[in-house]
């Protein structure tokens, strides 16, 4: 299942639900959360936007969750991500993945994390102190 | 008609997020719409002369030679970086 929205996710319960839905199946879930840093490529950040492209965003991160789901024999999946105005330590992203054994969840969730930063249309802006930037690919440190 | 579309610091740049334009009858792909654009005033120009830019034609990323068609959504767009 995929999830595009403003509001916060509660990362336990999202995989409490995960863990209902593998009726049993699973052996493993594995799970990426990803935050707002307070500092991005040395300056200090005091708020993050995140831009989308509606309707794109949403196919492009079912096809990330269906070529994980071919690649991998899981049983269950789920990406969130989260878009609009955020601030440090918030909650951008969710990655679960749930399959039989921990090699596959591991490697399933490494790839749609991966896939999703350089495939879904998503875009960082960031307020500093001096102003706002837009985020650069590669730029985070 | 075509529906443009320009996201996030393209789209801060031209100043406009979204247009409907009539194709011209003698444009048939992404790279040829592009030259058209750029034939605007600045910032057209140098704003769509950036070679990292993705398109997609229906929220689809293809490659600067793919056919566009009357009804089409196009999108201009910067390296993504959510995640």
């Amino acid at each position: 299942m995929i999830r595009v929205q403003t509001g916060d996710f509660d990362v336990g319960a999202e995989l409490e639900q995960l863990r209902r839905d593998n009726n049993g199946r699973a052996g493993a879930m594995v799970s990426f959360t990803g935050l707002v840093r307070d500092i991005n490529a040395g300056d200090s950040v005091s708020e993050m936007t995140l831009e989308h492209y509606p309707g794109m965003t949403e196919k492009a991160l079912e096809k990330i969750e269906q070529q994980a789901n071919t690649r991998w024999e899981l049983t269950a999946s789920l990406i969130i991500h989260r878009v609009g105005a955020l601030q440090p330590d918030d909650n951008i992203v969710l990655v679960i993945a749930a399959s039989k054994h921990r090699k596959q969840a591991f490697q399933a969730c490494e790839f749609m994390i991966d896939t999703l930063k350089t495939e879904a249309p998503f875009w960082k802006k960031e307020t500093l102190p001096e102003g706002t930037r837009w985020v650069e690919p590669g730029q985070c440190r | 008609m075509v529906h443009l579309r320009y996201f996030a610091s393209l789209r801060e740049q031209l100043g406009t997020g979204e247009e409907q334009v009539e194709l011209p009858s003698n444009i048939t792909d992404i790279s040829g719409l592009t030259r058209w654009l750029q034939t605007r005033e600045e910032p057209w120009k140098s704003a769509l002369a950036d070679s990292r830019l993705h398109v997609a034609i229906n929220q689809e990323i293809v490659r600067p030679d793919a056919p566009v068609t009357d009804g089409d959504e196009v999108a201009w767009f910067p390296p993504v970086t959510g995640g």
